[in-house]
């Protein structure tokens, strides 16, 4: 409990954004009993009414409640995004330790594919991969991350360059450690930090690409509540309702601003240059 | 830039074009949905069996895969990148086309991004610590996270919708049409670049020559434009070259969404239609454009600066 205190206290800001983005995660969590009514449940006779007190948000042109739709947005967008943070990062780390501890054709092989998708812009190649392998979440999710582990495997293939030839590793393989303990024990812990910062700082950005790709009608389908894709459903109806545009373009800003903020609050608390 | 280090750059290229296509002709090819089902549907027509037999035959679907790439890679070194079905027309003549425009409204958004970012990067810079510097954070920080899309959708709302100072469809020439999306395409950029001049500025204030100047009783406002304004900028020319290839690529959300007929609604169009050889040359092309300007770069920045030249 002290511990905890003394963390809070030096570290007010990195705690003030976990509440957040806690908090955004809670609102994902608890969407149906958060939800005022059904997001699926279309009343057409109900289309596009202004925001009054029965539906917070206004309705869209099936008439579903948008308010309950940007809450379950959440989920959607939730998921997606840490799921593609996971992804990419757990995959680039490991290729990325492999490559830099073994060297050789295996280092080569990685390093010339990451080089391949490090000199193309890869929103072109995500947008590609997404539409011909079919629009929905999923694909949306594995075309973004095809273009986007490398950054991992580069930074965790430096820092594994960077400590592979201390005594303490050398002196780990004489003493006959096995492989595969070395590179758990040593170069993944090593390179943890670094990696973790930078996938936190990466969820936002992450989060802004898949709901890019769901606006363009890349990634989730209709009727799925996604906000990406609610912006792009309230496009046609700017004009007479405007309201179909502000909210799941607002929800997608918040959510992005608090898991920014984390991130950068996160590299203060975990940077040891800070200490 | 040394000749060896050229050619090895220009070899580099040549690999990396070569996994490109190599990868997206796998991907269409992997790709769910008969291409010859759909060119027919297409243009209005349910095919019998045979007919569509005989159209993969003339069309060369019906070679083993890697028969088919060499064949498509010969057509592309020869310049012909194929006939696009659901234009009609060849690829590379339609790619031409919309390239002009993305290509302008890449440079206009890029000029604007400039003008605001570098005085706001220099203010932010200079003051740093005070009032100035803490607004001008908190504005990039809002601008990074603000989705481009979304503020396209509210500048259209607001200045074309609202108050009907600009036309709601780019289409067609004029640029008038061209300032609402440029705008879009600037804002997001504008923080990045804001922050990378406050970095840049911060990084030559620091300089000894700085100090230097200060003592010798020069004034502030010279140091600033005549001696670190220039050091600061040359970092600038990298990122500009990457943006700009990332631009003629990576429009597609703000083209979409002002109809404005560039390289990245096409490509839209191309992947909703399902027009495979539209879609093979348009990824070979911005991948070819993107790595010719960031070499262009490296190369002027040797010119530049000449102590990279030394260094080789």
């Amino acid at each position: 409990m002290k511990k905890a205190a003394g963390f809070i206290k030096k570290n007010p800001s990195f705690c003030v954004f976990a509440v957040l983005a806690l908090a955004v995660i809670a609102v994902a969590v608890f969407a149906p009993a958060l939800a005022t009514h059904d997001p699926y449940e279309a009343v057409l006779t109900n289309a596009v009414q202004p925001p009054s007190a029965e539906h917070w948000f206004g309705t869209d042109r099936m008439g579903r409640d948008l308010f309950s739709r940007v809450l379950y947005g959440a989920r959607t967008s939730l998921t997606a995004s840490l799921s593609l943070v996971c992804i990419i990062m757990v995959a680039g780390t490991l290729l990325g330790i492999v490559a830099g501890y073994f060297g050789g054709v295996l280092d080569a092989v990685i390093m010339r594919i990451s080089d391949m998708m490090i000199s193309f812009p890869g929103m072109v190649l995500a947008i590609a991969v997404a539409g011909i392998l079919g629009a929905n979440m999923t694909n949306a999710v594995i075309a973004i991350a095809i273009v986007s582990w490398t950054k991992y495997a580069r930074l965790a293939r430096s820092l594994v360059l960077k400590i592979r030839s201390r005594d303490y590793i050398a002196a780990a393989r004489v003493t006959g450690s096995k492989t595969s303990h070395i590179l758990w024990k040593y170069m993944l812990p090593n390179a943890l930090p670094t990696i973790l910062i930078t996938g936190a700082t990466d969820i936002g950005t992450m989060m802004l690409e898949i709901a890019g790709l769901s606006f363009l009608g890349f990634g989730a389908q209709s009727p799925t509540a996604e906000w990406g894709l609610m912006l792009n459903e309230g496009r046609a109806y700017m004009t007479a309702s405007p309201w179909l545009m502000v909210f799941p373009g607002l929800a997608i800003f918040i959510t992005v601003v608090v898991f920014n903020l984390l991130g950068d609050s996160l590299r203060d608390v975990l940077d040891p240059r800070n200490e | 830039m040394k000749r060896r280090n050229l050619l090895k750059r220009l070899a580099q290229i040549v690999i990396v074009l070569f996994g490109i296509s190599f990868l997206t002709f796998c991907l269409t090819h992997m790709a769910p949905g008969d291409p010859v089902l759909a060119m027919y549907a297409a243009s209005g027509t349910i095919p019998s069996e045979e007919i569509l037999d005989e159209t993969r035959e003339a069309l060369g679907l019906n070679e083993p895969f890697l028969t088919q790439y060499v064949n498509w890679l010969t057509g592309c070194l020869h310049g012909d990148f194929g006939t696009s079905y659901s234009y009609s027309r060849p690829v590379a003549e339609l790619l031409l086309a919309r390239l002009w425009p993305t290509l302008k409204l890449a440079l206009l958004s890029l000029a604007l991004m400039l003008v605001v970012a570098v005085p706001l990067g220099i203010l932010s810079a200079t003051h740093r610590g005070g009032i100035a510097d803490y607004l001008v954070r908190s504005l990039t920080f809002l601008g990074v996270s603000l989705p481009n899309f979304w503020v396209g959708l509210l500048l259209l709302y607001i200045f074309a919708v609202q108050l009907k100072l600009l036309p709601v469809v780019s289409a067609g020439q004029g640029f008038s049409k061209m300032i609402l999306p440029a705008v879009t395409l600037a804002f997001a950029m504008a923080a990045k670049y804001t922050r990378q001049v406050r970095t840049a500025f911060l990084e030559e204030l620091n300089q000894d020559y700085v100090t230097g100047a200060r003592c010798r009783g020069i004034k502030e406002r010279v140091i600033l434009w005549r001696h670190v304004l220039p050091n600061s900028v040359l970092p600038l020319i990298t990122m500009l070259g990457l943006s700009l290839g990332s631009l003629l690529g990576g429009t597609a959300v703000v083209e979409v969404i002002f109809s404005y007929p560039g390289l990245g609604s096409l490509a839209v169009d191309a992947i909703t239609s399902m027009d495979y050889s539209l879609i093979q040359g348009y990824v070979l092309w911005i991948a070819l454009i993107y790595m010719v300007i960031n070499l262009l770069v490296d190369i002027s920045y040797g010119l530049m600066d000449p102590r990279i030249q030394e260094g080789g």
